[in-house]
């Protein structure tokens, strides 16, 4: 993976920020084919010169607002580099520019950022939001289809309820994007789904536009418990991997067929018979072809390689290990491969295949020459602080003599899921032409004490402290007696 | 970006260290130790920190407390620099010990199934001082805990009895307090409906004032151990612990504590704060967690950050009691006592929430939860605020035995970043 060659050192910053900004962008290794240049997945069958528009279009529009500089605050810029008393000026839903002194047009709403800390917005790669929400009444049980090991045709989006009150706690803790995912009970979960953390009435009014979805698979534990329990395959480690290569034999011929089909139409052949769309091998097809990316829930070190084998026996790739308990034991395994681990700092021995989990398993993954670290939340109250995850794990590197600055650690919430997600080119660091997604903190947010302050998505203030809202955004918390009002 | 102060003869020390701690530690001899220069939070109420303090830790126990201390000979002497010294941490209400790995029924021992109310199954039974969690909590600075039974499906809203431990112990103290469980996600266990919940408990406590109250057999909710158990509890001998959240059922439970006349605390209380009047009249504490602000449930509805800020402005007692009774927890109750700070709670109030607090109220306050001279020595030296995510326990001192800070944790660490550094993990 191409690291900005300087990160750590502020003095290449501007050169990065204003002349060479492609080469400053994080670039993605092979194992990343949807990115910058990420087409929409269209949920065709073959994909190949079948022109359907996609199915459940994002209808989220970037709102108008006005120009925002913030002035004179520390700006992590996710790219490595720390810039000490800098303004951002925010622009048409983009950054415009970042540096000293920046000039102010009439018109322009100006924030204070002195003491304060801006950040690129925060990402959390592993939520089920929407899916799981609040309240957790047996109706919201929405996130695991399990009623089969291999359930690649469902899509989480499906399912997603937008009036789940935990998106704007989310909001209230610098989280502008997301991604929601099925649960873990079976092999392939299904299609996951990037959202912006912003208030909709349907989940197409929150989908990114343009992002790749991805593909929930599991590992391990979960599937061989679910499935063993109805003694039906998988019931063992070794059932999960011969059902998962039973269906990507399967992927690769539907992909022939379709490939073949596609071929012979476009040479003029005639009374052709399209094979017969399967929408769960029309998923699995799309991840060989490279457009839908693979979210891979896993966490034994030993079961992560059996799956990148796997995933070389049939030509895609993983772009994300999540939960990756064990990614520390394969720390240059999964760098090697170009693929990211998204962690916890301290989650460990719930499960058998936890038990080996140590808080410094980002710093280990971060340690390796290219390696990727993430923190996810896979909760609805670690979401909400994810910038404290990321301190435990700093503290944790501390007492191994490893000294993480911020303008490292901030890397693991924005630019590394970013582009993990295949959304790097829009989101995820504070770089000039990128979407204006970012935090203003009261102090450094790696702190317990941080609040955020206001949050930005497309340069539209989402969430402001200094001026509550008199409602809150969710149409469940209306109106409820017991509600402790607004962000409270 | 990287800085390592790693090398080989730490990691060899670390191992030395480390079969010291698996092998030793229960006979150790109790190593003297001179903390000197220190910011000493004692805890005790009131009392403002002390900065540069020195402690004198000898066989074992607190000798002094003061500044200019003099170190004995073959003491260790520890420069802190102005950095804190606090009581240990107090674990929360949970399994530490009670359980090796959560989604394991063999080695999880926290809930009955027997189908009946047994006041008398005392969860202390089953802990395991070897569990792995002790020592990783140890190291995160948690020293002593509250061992608590759970209401698991096939059980009973009467949990049973819990009692508080030392992480560094070989056995659990005495059983101290009674948990129930309250409010809708107990239903299953009531016959479906909340309204059965005080049914239930009042039958119960006619049985157990009334012993000899003729019913036949069937009728009967308690074994004859039970009734005697669940009488010493009513009579004071020990605390009863409500798990309820809605309003409207904690003042219900007030009702109830108040009718029966029992020592009680509220456990969850997401709702503590809508009735914190009462609360503070009746002098209920409330074990909250601080971080659940979400409606997750039609009893939570009311969540909020702000819980622990308004109850103890309203004259509450607060303690800090995560709601998942997990083992991996270990620096999370520390983080969400600066969780409540942000939100509002006094730091001292926040402090006391995971230390003076519970040792108070589950009766250890002689052993935990305060600094003082004569005091077996309980303590920690952080790397920094003790509320904060960033800080480290840098010394810990529990049940008198200086803390190695090695677990399989640190040895895991040590063996696959050595592994990466080389370039030759797998």
């Amino acid at each position: 993976m191409n690291r900005p060659a300087s990160h750590g050192a502020t003095a290449a910053l501007g050169v990065c920020l204003t002349l060479l900004l492609a080469a400053c962008t994080p670039t993605t290794t092979t194992q990343h084919p949807a990115k910058s240049d990420a087409k929409p997945v269209t949920g065709d069958a073959g994909g190949t010169g079948v022109a359907k528009s996609a199915p459940f279009p994002s209808t989220y529009r970037m709102p108008t607002s006005g120009p925002v500089l913030i002035s004179g605050a520390t700006v992590l810029t996710g790219t490595g580099e720390r810039l000490d008393g800098a303004d951002v000026l925010l622009r048409d839903g983009k950054v415009a520019a970042i540096g000293k002194g920046l000039a102010a047009a009439p018109g322009t709403q100006v924030i204070d950022g002195s003491g304060k800390w801006v950040t690129p917005g925060i990402i959390d790669i592993h939520s089920h939001l929407g899916v799981y929400p609040s309240p957790s009444v047996d109706a919201h049980d929405d996130g695991n289809e399990a009623t089969a090991p291999n359930t690649a045709n469902v899509w989480a989006e499906h399912s997603i309820w937008p009036e789940d009150p935990g998106f704007e706690a989310a909001l209230e803790g610098g989280v502008t994007t997301l991604h929601v995912l099925p649960g873990s009970a079976n092999l392939f979960g299904g299609r996951s789904v990037t959202l912006k953390n912003v208030h909709a009435v349907t989940y197409q009014g929150m989908k990114f536009p343009d992002a790749p979805q991805g593909l929930k698979m599991a590992c391990g534990e979960n599937p061989k418990r679910v499935y063993g329990n109805r003694r039906t395959l998988p019931s063992t480690r070794m059932g999960n991997v011969a059902s998962w290569r039973q269906s990507w034999s399967e992927a690769v011929e539907y992909q022939r067929d379709w490939a073949q089909y596609e071929a012979r139409r476009a040479s003029g052949a005639k009374d052709l018979r399209a094979p017969k769309r399967d929408l769960r091998m029309e998923t699995l097809a799309a991840v060989l072809r490279g457009e839908i990316l693979v979210q891979n829930h896993c966490y034994r070190a030993d079961e992560m390689a059996i799956v990148l084998d796997m995933a070389k026996e049939f030509g895609y790739k993983v772009s994300t290990f999540h939960h990756a308990t064990e990614a520390y034991k394969i720390a240059d395994l999964l760098a090697e491969d170009g693929v990211c681990a998204a962690v916890w700092a301290d989650w460990w021995g719930f499960k058998m295949e936890s038990y080996d989990a140590i808080p410094d398993n980002m710093v280990i993954v971060d340690a390796a020459k290219g390696g990727c670290a993430i923190v996810h939340s896979d909760s609805d109250e670690g979401i909400q602080r994810l910038n404290q995850e990321a301190g435990k794990g700093i503290a944790s590197a501390a007492r191994a003599g490893i000294t993480i600055a911020p303008e490292h650690a901030i890397r693991w919430l924005t630019q590394n899921p970013a582009r993990a997600l295949g959304i790097a080119d829009r989101t995820g660091t504070l770089e000039v032409g990128k979407g204006a997604d970012l935090v203003v903190w009261n102090g450094n947010p790696f702190s317990v004490y941080a609040l955020t302050q206001q949050v930005f998505i497309d340069g539209a203030l989402r969430f402001d402290r200094t001026a509550r809202r008199a409602l809150p955004e969710s149409d469940f918390m209306l109106g409820q007696p017991a509600a402790p009002g607004v962000s409270q | 970006m990287i800085r390592s102060h790693h090398n080989a003869a730490s990691v060899a020390a670390l191992a030395a260290l480390a079969s010291l701690a698996t092998f030793a530690a229960p006979t150790a001899q109790a190593e003297d130790l001179l903390i000197r220069n220190a910011t000493v939070h004692t805890g005790v109420a009131g009392a403002a920190p002390q900065t540069g303090t020195d402690v004198l830790v000898k066989d074992g126990r607190i000798a002094a407390i003061g500044k200019g201390l003099a170190a004995p000979a073959d003491a260790r002497v520890v420069e802190a620099k102005g950095r804190p010294v606090t009581p240990g941490i107090f674990g929360g209400l949970n399994r530490i010990g009670l359980e090796e790995i959560g989604l394991d029924s063999a080695n999880g021992d926290h809930s009955q199934r027997l189908g009946q109310m047994r006041p008398e199954f005392d969860v202390t039974q089953a802990w395991n001082p070897d569990a792995q969690s002790l020592v990783v909590h140890r190291n995160n600075g948690v020293t002593f805990t509250m061992l608590t039974p759970g209401s698991a499906s096939g059980g009973s809203i009467v949990a049973g009895q819990g009692g508080p431990a030392s992480l560094a112990g070989r056995e659990a103290l005495p059983p101290r307090a009674m948990f129930v469980d309250l409010g809708g996600d107990a239903n299953d266990l009531s016959g479906g409906s909340r309204a059965a919940q005080f049914m239930l408990l009042r039958q119960a406590v006619v049985e157990a004032r009334a012993p000899n109250l003729v019913m036949v057999h069937d009728e009967r909710l308690l074994s004859p151990s039970g009734r005697q158990v669940l009488l010493d509890f009513l009579k004071g001998g020990g605390v009863f612990v409500f798990d309820v959240d809605r309003a409207v059922d904690i003042r219900r439970t007030i009702d109830f504590v108040q009718a029966e006349k029992l020592r009680a605390v509220i456990r969850g209380g997401a709702e503590a704060w809508r009735v914190a009047p009462e609360l503070a009249a009746a002098r209920i504490p409330v074990f909250l967690d601080p971080l659940e602000n979400l409606p997750s449930s039609f009893d939570a509805v009311g969540a909020t950050m702000y819980n622990a800020a308004r109850l103890n402005a309203a004259g509450v007692t607060v303690g800090i009691a995560l709601r998942s009774a997990g083992v991996y927890e270990a620096g999370k109750m520390r983080q969400s006592a600066g969780n409540a700070v942000a939100h509002g709670l006094p730091w001292t109030a926040a402090l006391a929430a995971i230390t003076r607090v519970p040792a108070e109220i589950f009766g250890v306050a002689d052993r935990f939860g305060t600094l003082a001279p004569g005091r077996v020595a309980d303590l920690v030296m952080w790397s920094g605020d003790p509320l904060e995510v960033s800080t480290v326990a840098e010394l810990v001192v529990a049940d008198g035995q200086v803390q190695s800070g090695v677990s399989r944790h640190t040895l895991l660490r040590d063996r696959y970043l050595e592994r990466v550094r080389r370039g030759d993990a797998r």
